[in-house]
């Protein structure tokens, strides 16, 4: 009878997702184009904040959006009217975005010369935080009506984002969301995220994302980050 | 659902260790999966069971799934203790500073080739 010989392999499963990203963020650079990953669960306000950004840096930078959703193309449609250049990219059913996937949305949006390329990732609090777009800095929104125990209910995706955004601080009102605990449990999951809160829809808080997100694209075009 | 995801890494990862070594079929997979990494087993073999039949030499290829231990650190004492059962407060002295030191790994430890057959039965 025919036995069997073992291969050892001893590789991370995500580690040609993690080369290919890392690939991809070197290719920006030479680019001089910044890329950020933008993640949230369906519904905490990524499309209407993204068209708020959009709106209030059109003036000063090229931008790109890469709209990516399991269906439809709403999304890039609502962000062609804003001002920026996008594309839908349907997933098939997949529930995130890896490098591949992202390389072939950069692709589709052509060669134009762009300073912002911002990936707008399935609304998932889970599965997108494990894969490495190639992006080079990460956001997430959490909204209000979310509540502030998210981060301790759905670490990973707090600890890989360099950014936070809390949306829809005009409801803070009538909801029992409490800023200082959301706060200090995104900290516990990463000390060095930085949060912002925000109204996507009354525009307060959106200057301070505006720069947040102008510095980042600057300081990666004079090679700094 | 990020399961699926992860068996098309795999498949694409052991398809390139099988074409270095020149093999043409290979029977079982190893995987190694951290306790914490939140992936659901029965969801990886479910996706594993409907992509390998659209490989050439995977068709037949069994997913083993090792799965290794989550254990958090205690700053507060310095004591290690498991994971799943005490979560992030520390069961020795009840400090919240604490990290994880193992538990969300996912690799590839291994692939089962079986050998070209000597001619008995």
């Amino acid at each position: 009878m025919a036995g069997y010989r073992v291969i050892e392999v001893k590789e991370g499963i995500l580690a040609n997702n993690d080369r290919q990203a890392d690939a991809l963020r070197r290719e920006l650079k030479q680019k001089k184009t910044f890329l950020l990953n933008l993640m949230s669960s369906p519904g905490a306000g990524k499309t209407t904040t993204l068209c708020r950004t959009v709106e209030a840096l059109t003036d000063t930078m090229r931008i790109g959006v890469m709209e990516a959703d399991i269906d439809s193309d709403v999304d890039a449609k609502t962000m062609t009217d804003a001002g920026a250049k996008a594309i839908q990219l349907h997933t098939g059913g997949m529930c995130h975005l890896d490098a591949e996937m992202t390389r072939q949305g950069l692709e589709a949006l052509g060669d134009e010369q762009l300073d912002l390329i911002v990936l707008e990732n399935v609304g998932n609090l889970v599965c997108p935080a494990e894969f490495d777009t190639g992006a080079v800095k990460n956001a997430m929104i959490l909204s209000v009506p979310e509540g502030h125990d998210k981060p301790l209910k759905y670490p990973l995706i707090f600890s890989v984002c360099d950014v936070l955004i809390i949306n829809k601080i005009d409801v803070l009102p009538y909801f029992d969301f409490d800023m200082d605990k959301a706060v200090d449990y995104a900290r516990m999951r990463n000390p060095n995220i930085e949060i912002i809160p925000v109204s996507a829809k009354t525009g307060e808080g959106m200057d301070a994302w505006a720069d947040w997100l102008r510095r980042q694209v600057e300081s990666w075009k004079q090679g700094e980050n | 659902m990020h399961e699926l995801g992860i068996v098309m890494h795999v498949i694409k990862s052991v398809e390139n260790v099988a074409q270095e070594n020149q093999l043409d079929s290979i029977s079982a997979v190893t995987l190694e999966i951290g306790e914490v990494s939140g992936v659901v087993h029965h969801y990886l073999t479910d996706c594993w069971a409907w992509a390998v039949k659209k490989t050439d030499i995977l068709k037949d290829a069994e997913l083993r799934i090792e799965s290794l231990p989550a254990v958090t650190h205690c700053d507060g004492c310095q004591a290690d203790y498991p994971t799943v059962e005490y979560g992030k407060i520390c069961p020795h002295c009840g400090s919240d500073k604490t990290w994880l030191l193992t538990g969300t790994e996912m690799n590839i430890k291994e692939i089962e080739v079986p050998l070209p057959d000597s001619g008995d039965s």
